[in-house]
């Protein structure tokens, strides 16, 4: 039985890939619990696949991956709120328009590149190919992520919960929700080599959204999903070395079946519980409309 | 009085949206120490006002002074707190009474929020006084309209800023709430010299809880005294037909 868990990790490569899965998976996690409460699940995508041109060019210009990747995702933060903020679209409009067209950069750029830069290891991840060095950056990139995380966890809940509140005791939410971006950034450059830019998103708002079924407090949230994150990393690896199945993939399985539980069962918020009680068909909550204001110029 | 500037002094202010002008050279003063209700029907302007007075709305021409300061310099020296409508809350974020209190010291916290018993202090003090001590551990969408209200008031009592600004503090709350709401801000003003500013439609209750009533409707159509401004006559000017349906 315990040679189930240990076979696999007399390959160093094992050991590296479950180390970086777990981290890399912890650290989008914690960010996860941010981006739902927030109404920011669909930045992740916007960010994750924005990104692709830059790894591309930072490979052509011989710099670091991560660099190229977070220059690149930091210019869709901008451009998205740039676009948003000085026409009358909508923001989800100006997510999908500049996402796609900086993917779709990324895509022209590798086709006229002849360089070893592999799509397939860029789309999907390649956790088993993670070199020490490697390793070492995920970790390092995902501590400095997590310290920051923590140390701001107040103000960062404060501007999610209240972003008025946040301006009117003279925070400036505009440096913080930069703030914020930026380790959204950051952390899906790091998480890259372990699901690749399109599993990415999955980490990035699966275990925020299980974490906010199953707990009434935002600090418990962060240490379920962050536990959630962590077994899923491992069911995956494990999962996909004895059944050979992708790796990506099977993180991300795990995390939707926690989900699919948390829903069905979870003690207040999930299905079943509700139904019980007849409230099952309950119509969406007051809040989830935007405020009157919002329609009323004056 | 003597050279202290006043709490609230708007001038000339005209603001607006693209192809809306809500409002049009609006001139008002609050003095310190006093409660003053804005008072006008939808559409009358009174949020885009409270907009500016929390610099959230940049005027088209004319100034904001908070105790004689710009809006930001005021908001980050704690001279501003602000209780939301209703509808701008998120009932179900995943955070309890007290820790929306706590949030009312942030403005007095480091980078980090840390909290010291003063803060905690301020807090017992302030859900004490809006009477939800015995609530303060359950989570904010687990309270009643009225409950939530006094929540977020005794998260801007525990800010002690000298200026209180409450939009719609009526609405959606019930009889008990609003009373004990009323009493809460006269203690305020007389006990802590806090100056409310109080943003409404409601007409019930104003002329029992402000020292001084101002009639919006774009511009101040009238200012003063609440038995002088509360007349049918000025009332029929600013709300005109919504007062005639629900008289």
């Amino acid at each position: 039985m315990i040679e189930i868990l240990t076979q696999p990790l007399e390959f160093t490569f094992m050991q590296h890939a479950l180390a970086a899965a777990v981290i890399s998976s912890v650290v989008c996690a914690m960010l996860s619990c941010w981006l739902v409460l927030m109404g920011w699940s669909l930045m992740g995508e916007a960010v994750a696949h924005s990104i692709l041109p830059g790894i591309v060019l930072a490979q052509i210009f011989g710099l670091p991956m991560a660099l190229g990747a977070f220059v690149f995702g930091m210019l869709a933060v901008l451009l998205i709120g740039g676009i948003s903020g000085n026409s009358t679209l909508k923001h989800d409009t100006s997510i999908g328009v500049v996402f796609t067209s900086l993917f779709a950069l990324g895509l022209v750029l590798i086709s006229r590149t002849p360089s070893q830069t592999h799509l397939t290891h860029i789309l999907f991840g390649n956790v088993l190919g993670i070199s020490q060095a490697d390793l070492l950056q995920t970790a390092g990139l995902g501590l400095a992520t997590v310290a920051v995380l923590l140390a701001l966890r107040r103000s960062l809940v404060l501007l999610a919960f209240d972003k008025i509140h946040a301006h009117t005791i003279g925070m400036s939410t505009g440096a913080l929700s930069l703030l914020l971006l930026s380790l959204l950034a950051l952390t899906t450059v790091t998480s890259l080599q372990t699901l690749g830019i399109l599993l990415v998103v999955a980490m990035l708002v699966v275990p925020g959204a299980t974490a906010l079924l199953l707990c009434r407090r935002f600090g418990w949230m962060l240490v379920v999903a962050a536990g959630s994150a962590a077994a899923s990393a491992m069911l995956g690896v494990y999962a996909s070395y004895w059944f050979d199945t992708s790796t990506g993939g099977s993180i991300v399985l795990a995390q939707s079946a926690q989900f699919l539980l948390a829903y069905l069962f979870a003690p207040a918020k999930g299905m079943t519980p509700r139904l019980r009680q007849g409230r099952g068909r309950r119509v969406a909550p007051l809040s989830t409309f935007p405020p009157l204001d919002a329609k009323d110029p004056a | 009085m003597t050279g202290e500037p006043a709490a609230v002094v708007v001038s000339e202010l005209s603001a607006g949206y693209p192809g809306v002008r809500a409002l049009e050279s609006v001139s008002i003063t609050v003095p310190r120490r006093s409660i003053c209700a804005l008072l006008g029907a939808n559409g009358s302007g009174k949020s885009t006002l409270f907009k500016s007075l929390l610099g959230l709305h940049r005027p088209s021409a004319g100034s904001v002074r908070l105790f004689g300061l710009e809006p930001a310099k005021a908001r980050r020296r704690n001279q501003v707190s602000y209780v939301p409508q209703h509808e701008q809350v998120d009932a179900s974020f995943p955070i309890s009474v007290e820790q929306v209190v706590m949030m009312g010291r942030y403005g007095h916290m480091g980078l980090t929020r840390r909290t010291r018993p003063a803060d905690r202090l301020a807090c017992d003090e302030a859900l004490e006084q809006v009477g939800l001590t015995e609530l303060r551990r359950r989570g904010i969408g687990e309270l009643s309209g009225g409950q939530r209200k006094r929540a977020f008031l005794a998260r801007a009592i525990a800010q002690r800023s000298p200026l209180m600004l409450l939009d719609e503090p009526f609405a959606g709350v019930d009889r008990g709430s609003e009373q004990l709401i009323s009493t809460v801000l006269k203690a305020l003003r007389d006990e802590s010299d806090t100056t409310v500013v109080i943003s409404t439609h409601h007409l019930a209750g104003v002329a029992e809880l402000a020292d001084e009533v101002v009639l919006l409707h774009q511009r101040v159509l009238a200012s003063g005294l609440p038995e002088d401004v509360l007349t049918e006559e000025q009332l029929g000017r600013s709300f005109g037909s919504v007062l005639r349906e629900n008289p």
